[in-house]
């Protein structure tokens, strides 16, 4: 079973997100990066998959330079290959002409089964995963909290908001996994040193036979008009306890009259 | 004329979701609302939709849209909007309704603005507001494709109200094309909650990394029961395994607007925020000073929750019974 990922590597936890106000864009270059883990989910759902019915885990990734560190990450899990869709003309990117581009790769590639992440960690909408399904013809489901494959079944069990539905399907489909779905594995002194050996193909949109107005800024569909901070909550009284804590919330309770 | 607003109105547990009649409260408002309502549904749907404002509705009961995920009804919608054009169509930030403007916005090749928080129309282009997830960046995007704007909704983004409008049905055609039944739900699995809900509730009180255990909800079980709440958690919590899926509040969880929310052991991750921050009144207690949450809240204690809430409990206890 070949598995494609799609997976984001997105700026640490730790940064702290700067837009730069003439973009309006995230600023990314020169950012420490991380495999998403959003995403490190989505390779170790691949990776499980594999490891019961053969197969091949391909990432693929959209993004500049610096995210390197991020696929080498996911091939030292142990995803078989990957591949960076590197391209200054697919910066500014909307979620369609993200989808676009990601479809693209996708169609380059031998895959019987696509997983996503259902949100990627910084900018979760959520919505890229049913729009790559939709541009390969494949029958999408998202917010899949566990996936089991029987021939060229696959049978989904879905988050839902009474508890889950099970979810039925034929291969070959797009599966766009919950958080939480598994722990991911951590990469193991062996995983390194073999991913350093592992092929990382580098695609331009233009490899990729999209036109430049299909992607980037110009095929975006969205457009962000502003972008700021937004006004702050008045932030109330902070108290540290020293042995009265609970009596001075009981006493904030009685003043706004919960009590 | 005024615009013509779509709403698509889903059903879940037998009733129109809450989200569907606060998006076609606010499309009344701003324009001409009408709504879609594809599969079976209470019988009283039609009634409750007119009653917060769809003059129109557009309506299927075939169970073809129950049964098989988004493609039918990305078939049926995908035609209606081609045909009779409106400005702007709605969708809630459901599981449904994200799936169902994803495919969509891909087949019309018209994008997408998710996670809306609030919308404004000026002469047929639309300018949407997107919220900041807690001390984020918030912004304001527009649609730059021709035709229909698809915007996906954030829950409780606004009050549903009574608006009472003369309603007509147009029984439309289901989708019949057998391609489209690739994606078979199969069984809907109801996982039992106890005690008081969520949704709804006026005060709720949750738990996150801080709590250290599943044991020590008890102690926040205790603390809602006194208050007349219910008992939610941090995605930490509930991936830690300590508490169920259903009590998950956050981006990938519930949204709330409770009158009271206090927040014990949380630090306040952003995904946490965009879950409960417009609630009326937030008081946390954590014992990191530094902790995002403190500048969300309307009162905050720097301390030990298993100090702290024990304290609180007993201090409840006391003025109840005086």
């Amino acid at each position: 079973m070949d598995i494609v990922v799609c997976g984001k590597v997105i700026p640490a936890s730790s940064v702290t997100i700067e837009i730069e106000p003439d973009t309006k864009r995230m600023k990314r270059k020169g950012v420490t990066h991380e495999l998403d883990p959003a995403a490190a989910s989505a390779v170790e759902e691949g990776l499980r998959l594999t490891e019961k019915h053969g197969g091949t885990v391909t990432l693929i990734t959209m993004g500049i330079s610096d995210v390197t560190i991020g696929i080498r990450n996911a091939l030292a899990m142990g995803a078989t290959s990957a591949v960076h869709i590197l391209d200054d003309a697919v910066a500014g990117s909307d979620t369609l002409a993200t989808a676009k581009v990601l479809a693209a790769a996708i169609k380059k590639q031998p895959f019987d089964l696509v997983i996503c992440a259902t949100e990627s960690s910084d900018s979760y909408s959520g919505i890229v995963p049913g729009q790559i399904a939709h541009f390969l013809g494949v029958p999408p489901v998202t917010f899949a909290k566990e996936i089991t494959v029987d021939g060229n079944r696959i049978t989904i069990k879905r988050q839902s908001e009474a508890g889950y539905d099970v979810v039925e399907s034929t291969l070959p489909a797009l599966v766009a996994v919950s958080s939480g779905i598994n722990e991911p594995r951590y990469p193991q002194l062996k995983g390194i040193m073999a991913a350093k050996k592992k092929e990382i193909k580098v695609y331009t949109a233009a490899d990729l036979g999209l036109a430049a107005d299909q992607v980037g800024e110009k095929g975006a569909r969205e457009k962000v008009l502003t972008i700021g901070r937004p006004p702050k909550r008045q932030a109330g009284k902070v108290v540290t306890d020293e042995g009265e804590g609970g009596k001075q919330i009981a006493d904030f309770l009685a003043e706004i009259k919960v009590i | 004329m005024a615009d013509v607003i779509w709403v698509y109105a889903e059903v879940s547990d037998d009733r129109l979701t809450p989200t569907s009649l606060e998006m076609l409260t606010k499309a009344a408002e701003v324009g001409q609302a009408e709504a879609i309502l594809l599969g079976p549904a209470p019988e009283d749907a039609v009634q409750t939709l007119a009653k917060h404002g769809a003059s129109k509705i557009y309506r299927c009961a075939d169970v073809v849209y129950k049964d098989y995920l988004t493609l039918p009804a990305a078939e049926t919608v995908a035609g209606l909007i081609q045909k009779n054009k409106p400005a702007v169509m709605l969708f809630a930030s459901s599981y449904a309704g994200r799936d169902l403007a994803s495919n969509l916005s891909a087949r019309l090749d018209c994008g997408a603005i998710t996670d809306v928080g609030d919308f404004v129309l000026k002469d047929g282009s639309v300018e949407a507001t997107i919220p900041a997830l807690g001390a984020s960046y918030q912004n304001t995007s527009t649609l730059v494709s021709q035709g229909t704007k698809l915007l996906v909704v954030r829950p409780k983004s606004f009050e549903p109200k009574v608006n009472e409008k003369p309603v007509s049905v147009d029984e439309i055609p289901a989708a019949s094309d057998e391609a489209l039944r690739k994606v078979h739900m199969k069984e809907r699995v109801a996982v039992k909650r106890e005690g008081p809900q969520l949704d709804g509730a006026k005060t709720i009180i949750s738990g996150g990394r801080g709590l250290k255990g599943e044991e020590n909800f008890t102690m926040l079980k205790e603390l809602a029961d006194l208050l007349g709440g219910a008992v939610g958690a941090t995605r930490a919590a509930v991936d830690a395994g300590w508490v169920p899926y259903a009590m998950q509040i956050g981006q990938t969880g519930k949204t709330v607007k409770p009158d009271l929310y206090i927040a014990c052991g949380i630090s306040g991750a952003v995904q946490h925020l965009s879950g409960m921050k417009t609630s009326k009144f937030i008081i946390s207690i954590n014992k990191d000073a530094e902790a995002p949450i403190f500048q969300y809240s309307d009162f905050g204690v720097v301390g030990d929750v298993f100090k702290v809430i024990p304290q609180l409990i007993d201090e409840l206890k006391k003025r109840k019974g005086a």
